[in-house]
């Protein structure tokens, strides 16, 4: 199809005079090459095509991309009355015929024609020779369309019409493509390594994956092996068994080059004596008696002194052929210089990718730190300002999620549904969270293990009724389309919108927190409260209330954390339990009583776990186990917290 | 002395007495050694009930005794039962690979026995090799040994850095449900050389018994699970009766009162935290055989905290409170779970209790904390209230600004 | 004569605020002093210091005739060392009876092994009984501690600190609550109790103090103010400038 419209464009080029005057006025028409060279046309091979492919393509005569284009896709035939060649396309009674100059000839049944048929192989080479004529096709889209297939399969063919098409290609951003492509080609397959080596140094400082592509393959390492008295080549790099290489890597290399018989594997060996048993008998030792490896390999000896079985390798020769031998490696670039141009690009390379990759991780951690932030902000207060333990918080901010899964059931505009969906959820968890207090916790202030395990009651309760009511699947929470979509800044770092989202709302809650706590009344009264109790009371503030809102306000932010978390995490009953252990771990960690620790506590936390699963990628129940094992250190050396309140105001 | 211990606590008396009846009571019931009344799964839910209680037993003696809210004690019982559970599954394993070998023309040597069992046990998992700690797999005395050397282990190394640094409290809560977390996320992981979420199987059979049916080995755990529950009830019981459950008792109330007394407060805990745990992993390791499998889930957080659900419920402070608790809610737990308990319809609505028991338990839970802060002991005080006054006669404060009766008793 | 305690150099601060101030004190084996100050003038902490609750950032603490470092030593070692104390409001554990608070506090190996297989004897109940004797608390032994009145608690408490029989005893406040009749009890045992050990009351009750007829250290923000009898430092003006002056 693609060649079709390429043959229509080229079609179209005919039509632009002054492109053609520009060029050397054909030596020889496409149709007159076709002609002369009938029978390799008719008859093509890999072998033997080539020069005439080389001449259509060199022809100038701009209707040769068009006769090599439809070659390649079986549009190319041989009227059997005549011999003369044809452009053809199915018509309803056989095919609709154009003469090679592109004029309408007709059509003709499908007895009178002969398709031309060529293999993938010259195929091949009919693509890479229509590459000229596509990269300086005049739809921008095509030339792009070449530059990519280009880029993804590189090979020597394409650097020549690569460089012809640079100068003449006015599109700038394009331009800049093509001179990238040719540099990147020409590291790769310039017969002239000074030029190869200055394209590499060109590049300095760039990150792009297509360098790196370019610049690995020229740095594979292939192990050989040789004898000891042997030189090495210029080019190869030594390796020392036991360090670089197990001399089981070696001697596997010395069989592979057939310097040493293959070692005797276990199985060998038990086939080898199946294979000789006389009379209950392995060379004399009966069967029975062979149930040890040092029974089996005297027997294997015995046969192998008897000439019945191959000699085999022994440890100890295994040992000894290895150490009359050298290992090394070469890389599959041959040019020394080129080689160590490649290696000095890619160490570069690797150092500005390691500090991209580490503000990456960064990044990464950042957002972990906001979610562990924002479903431990709603802990801060219950806990860090009240000292109540809710267990139930987990479920809080589960409630919030199904709050959100709900409200989406009924409002399809994702972002009208989370709009409401924010505050819905705050005004649930709140009336959840004062009922809570109002009905339980209230009686408990005083004896704090058992409010842990009561709320606790709370909590599997509320997760049993959110899956009889919602059932055990996943439930979607699905962000608006604005959401979608990641902030890119290269080809390593970058943020999805909606974990930058998070941290906007991570951000906006430490920012209200703030302002509620030391800028409004209820925030003094808060602290009144928390400090001494029986005074705030005769002062005029009245505990039961301010306890009863603090509460509801710390289950509400549960809530809205809920619907956050929901937008990237599965809605399921058990999503609380995911993140309650890690959002104490926040507020313990971080130091009670106090917002900024928890803010530290959170970043220390989403750093360590991303920290941790970076140094070990495929494993992330090992990163949170190891979290955990720093975190149980961690207290020993702050007790307290990273930000401790200190001295009597502590107390004991 | 013991003589005298067990006069002064006709309770534990009480006690030995009762399970001594059920014992036998169960034994004449069941299909291998009775009327075969009783089934013999529901033999062994008897029997793994009676490793619960054990496991309430030691979970009573940290919190209700040493004031302790520990959230991770079920962790060591699955640790024990992995212990029990690695013996079990490799000498199993091992018959089963012998018996194969044992067809071939060649004697097979050990390390194809050995090889071949690695790749039975953990061809699951895609490793063909015997982990590290499968070392001692091949003993039952060693592996016995390590189940209660490794929890202890680990108990001594977590308290000690815990109570070290002097956490305390809801805190001390919080740490020990975090570290259960880590060893369950570890022992999910493929590579934690147990197996990672496939756990350990097959364990009802016992190697080198594979003639006697699991009529009998049923009825024979539910045994071995009685006496450890005597002899642990014994053993706590003896231990909170004296000078020690004196000292254990004034930590929870007031701990910085008992190092001005010169009592090492972190050294008392400790030797409850690991005591406790090496009971819990005894049971643990009771209890697997009889369920048959182990798996990281049992590991799970949740767990510990309905440990300390049942004995909240039965009633802490007191050692029989804490097994009726662990027995009565396990039971109905399964009871309900198990499908077997009545759905209630109520016209629009029908209840069933197999979606509808969490909640219920949940809100009991917190009415129980509520409103019987004692469990269903209390209702043993209301007994021997009836029977007689306080205090042995004597009245409460004569003094100004006594406590109240009911103070007291707080 | 060699000080039992000798505190030198002390300094302790809490976010800023110091508490204590390069302060210097020290107590003979068999002594009776009384520390007298405001409130805030660092009575409590000094106390806190010596038992091992509080670490001061700066400064020796000395005991005994070897003069080890009471500031390595965790509180229950420092007790063990026979360093008892009285609290200002009275401590005991009233879940427990009063012969078990008793059988606690008995001086005895105090490490878990050898509490565990601990078992009364004899002597043990005789001593008990004889403690309960002299603190007046014979009759009460079987009930639990929490029904005792505030005044029989401070009784048992003063109880169980002989049971320690320290070698220096730290009272905050023993006559806080305390009828006449007992205080007058109080102050005999005090007297009684300073001849074989060195006793340090914390009082505030002038009257109090000038019965027990001992050595008057004043503390103010921190540090000594002035030392002597109670003669002498009621007349020094400094004295009288910060603290008599205001009641």
């Amino acid at each position: 199809m693609r060649n079709l419209i390429l043959a229509l464009f080229a079609t179209l080029f005919l039509g632009l005079p002054q492109l053609v005057a520009a060029q050397t006025a054909p030596a020889q028409t496409a149709a007159e090459i076709l002609v002369q060279n009938r029978d390799l046309v008719e008859k093509p091979s890999r072998q033997t095509i080539g020069p005439v492919i080389a001449a259509l393509a060199s022809s100038g005569d701009p209707q040769a991309a068009v006769i090599l284009s439809a070659w390649a896709d079986k549009g190319l035939a041989v009227r059997k009355s005549d011999g003369a060649f044809f452009l053809i396309s199915a018509a309803p009674d056989g095919f609709a015929l154009r003469t090679l100059d592109g004029s309408e000839a007709g059509t003709a049944p499908k007895s009178d024609i002969t398709e031309l048929k060529p293999n993938s192989g010259v195929r091949g080479l009919i693509a890479t020779a229509l590459v000229r004529f596509q990269l300086s096709d005049p739809d921008p889209a095509a030339r792009e369309a070449a530059l990519t297939s280009i880029a993804r399969d590189p090979t020597a063919d394409h650097l020549d019409p690569l460089r012809a098409a640079i100068d003449d290609e006015p599109d700038a951003a394009l331009k800049a493509q093509k001179q990238r492509l040719e540099r990147l080609l020409t590291l790769r397959f310039d017969p002239d390594s000074a030029a190869r080596i200055a394209a590499i140094n060109s590049f300095s400082g760039d990150l792009g994956l297509d360098l790196r592509a370019a610049l690995n393959p020229l740095l594979v390492t292939t192990r050989n092996v040789a004898e000891l008295s042997t030189t090495l080549p210029a080019d190869a790099m030594p390796l020392r068994v036991g360090r670089d290489l197990t001399e089981a890597e070696a001697y596997d290399l010395l069989v592979a080059a057939n310097l040493a018989p293959a070692r005797l594997t276990r199985a060998d060996l038990k086939v080898a004596l199946l294979a000789n048993i006389t009379d209950g008998t392995v060379a004399g030792t009966p069967l029975a008696a062979l149930n040890t490896p040092a029974a089996r390999d005297a027997a294997y000896n015995a046969l192998e002194a008897a000439g019945t079985v191959p000699a085999a390798a022994t440890d100890a020769e295994v040992t000894a052929a290895v150490a009359a031998h050298q290992v090394y490696e070469t890389y599959a670039e041959p040019d020394a210089a080129v080689a160590a141009a490649a290696v000095a690009a890619l160490k570069s390379i690797e150092t500005k990718l390691g500090l991209m990759q580490a503000a990456d991780l960064g990044l990464d951690a950042l957002s972990l730190a906001s979610i562990y932030f924002l479903a431990a902000i709603g802990l801060a207060i219950t806990f860090g300002v009240m000292r109540v333990i809710n267990m139930a918080h987990g479920e809080f901010i589960m409630l919030g999620a199904y709050t959100g899964y709900v409200v989406q059931l009924w409002i399809t505009n994702y972002t009208l549904s989370i709009i409401v969906a924010l505050p819905l959820a705050f005004a649930v968890t709140f009336v959840a969270g004062v009922a809570m207090e109002r009905l339980v916790i209230r009686h408990l202030y005083k004896r704090p293990l058992e409010t842990l395990l009561a709320t606790f009651g709370i909590s599997i309760a509320l997760q049993q009724l959110a899956k009889t009511i919602f059932g055990t699947q996943a439930r979607p929470l699905t962000s608006p389309a604005w959401l979608d979509g990641a902030l890119t800044f290269n080809d390593v770092v970058s943020i999805s919108y909606i974990r930058i989202a998070i941290f906007v709302l991570a951000l906006l809650f430490l920012l209200f927190f703030l302002w509620l706590m030391n800028r409004t009344r209820l925030g003094l009264e808060v602290r009144a409260v928390t400090q001494n109790p029986s005074m705030a009371a005769s002062m005029g503030i009245n505990p039961d209330r301010i306890n009863m809102l603090t509460f509801g306000l710390g289950s509400g932010i549960a809530g809205i954390a809920g619907v956050a978390i929901g937008l990237f995490a599965k809605v399921t009953s058990e999503l609380g339990n995911d993140y309650i252990v890690q959002s104490f771990m926040t507020v313990v960690v971080g130091g009670v009583g106090n917002i900024w620790g928890t803010l530290a506590g959170a970043l220390l936390i989403g750093g360590l776990q991303k920290g941790i699963e970076w140094l070990n990628p495929s494993n992330t129940l090992a990163a949170q186990t190891y979290m955990i094992l720093f975190i149980i250190l961690f207290i020993q050396f702050r007790p307290r917290g990273i930000i401790a309140l200190k001295g009597r105001a502590a107390g004991d | 002395m013991t003589r005298t211990f067990l006069a002064k606590s006709p309770s534990v008396l009480i006690f030995l007495l009762i399970l001594a009846l059920f014992t036998l009571g169960v034994t004449l019931l069941s299909e291998a050694y009775g009327v075969a009344f009783l089934s013999t799964s529901f033999i062994k839910t008897l029997g793994k009930t009676l490793c619960l209680c054990l496991a309430a037993l030691a979970m009573d003696l940290i919190w209700g005794y040493a004031g302790i809210l520990s959230l991770g004690h079920m962790a060591f019982f699955a640790i024990g039962g992995y212990m029990v559970g690695m013996w079990l599954m490799y000498a199993r394993t091992e018959e089963i690979v012998v018996a194969a070998l044992s067809n071939e023309t060649l004697p097979a040597t050990a390390e194809e026995i050995r090889n071949g069992i690695a790749g039975q046990i953990f061809g699951v998992v895609g490793a063909s090799e015997l982990p590290p700690i499968w070392i001692f797999a091949h003993s039952l005395p060693l592996q016995l040994m390590l189940v209660v050397v490794l929890p202890g282990l680990i108990a001594l190394v977590f308290g000690w850095l815990a109570f070290r640094s002097r956490v305390t409290g809801v805190y001390l809560s919080i740490l020990t449900q975090a570290m259960t977390l880590a060893l369950a996320l570890y022992l999910f992981q493929n590579d934690s050389g147990l197996r990672g979420n496939n756990g350990l199987s097959g364990l009802q059979n016992l190697p080198g018994l594979a003639d006697v049916s699991q009529d009998n080995l049923s009825v024979w755990f539910f045994w071995a699970s009685a006496l450890a529950l005597g002899l642990g009830y014994l053993l706590v019981a003896w231990i909170v009766s004296g000078k020690f459950g004196s000292v254990i008792r004034a930590i929870r109330d007031d701990e910085a009162r008992v190092r001005f007394l010169g009592y090492s407060v972190e050294g008392y805990k400790l030797f409850v935290f690991t005591l406790t745990v090496i009971i819990a992993a005894i049971a643990g390791a009771l209890y697997y055989p009889q369920a048959g499998i182990i798996n990281p889930a049992e590991l799970a957080p949740i767990a510990s905290i309905y440990l300390a659900v049942w004995v909240a419920i039965g009633g802490r402070g007191r050692l029989y409170g804490a097994v009726i608790g662990a027995a009565l809610v396990s039971l109905l737990s399964s009871w309900f779970t198990g499908g077997r308990a009545p759905s209630i319809n109520l016209g629009i609505y029908t209840i069933n209790w197999v979606d509808w028991w969490l909640v219920l338990l949940g809100i009991s839970f917190v009415l129980v904390t509520l409103f019987a802060p004692k469990g269903i002991g209390g209702l043993f005080d209301l007994a021997q209230g009836l029977r007689r006054p306080d205090r042995k006669g004597a009245p409460l404060g004569p003094d100004d600004g006594a406590l109240m009766e009911k103070e007291a008793r707080e | 004569m060699s000080a039992l305690l000798e505190v030198s150099g002390v300094s302790v601060s809490f976010d800023g605020f110091r508490a204590i101030n390069n302060l210097s004190f020290s107590i003979g084996p068999a002594e009776l002093r009384a520390i007298i100050g405001p409130n805030g003038a660092g009575k409590t902490t000094f106390m806190d210091i010596v038992t091992g609750k509080t670490k001061p950032d700066a400064g020796k603490v000395l005991w005994g005739e070897t003069s080890v470092s009471l500031l390595s030593m965790s509180e229950a070692q420092i007790a063990r060392t026979g360093v008892g104390r009285k609290f200002q409001r009275p401590t005991v554990f009233e879940d427990q009876s009063v012969t078990e608070n008793l059988i606690m506090a008995l001086k005895a190996n105090r490490s878990p092994w050898a509490v565990l297989g601990w078992r009364a004897k004899a002597a043990d109940l005789d001593r008990v009984r004889a403690l309960a004797e002299e603190v007046g608390l014979a009759d009460a032994l079987p009930r639990k501690a929490g029904e005792l009145s505030h005044g029989q608690k401070q009784w048992l408490e003063i109880g169980m600190l002989l049971a320690q029989e320290p070698r220096l005893l730290l009272v905050d406040e023993p006559a806080a609550g305390m009828t006449l009749a007992e205080r007058e009890h109080t102050t005999r045992l005090l007297v009684d109790l300073a001849k074989t050990r060195a006793v340090v009351v914390v009082e505030h009750d002038m009257e109090f103090v000038r019965r027990l007829n001992c050595r008057v250290t004043v503390l103010h923000e921190g540090s000594v103010l002035a030392e002597g009898s109670l003669d002498h430092v009621t007349a020094n003006p400094e004295v009288i400038d910060v603290y008599l002056g205001r009641g």
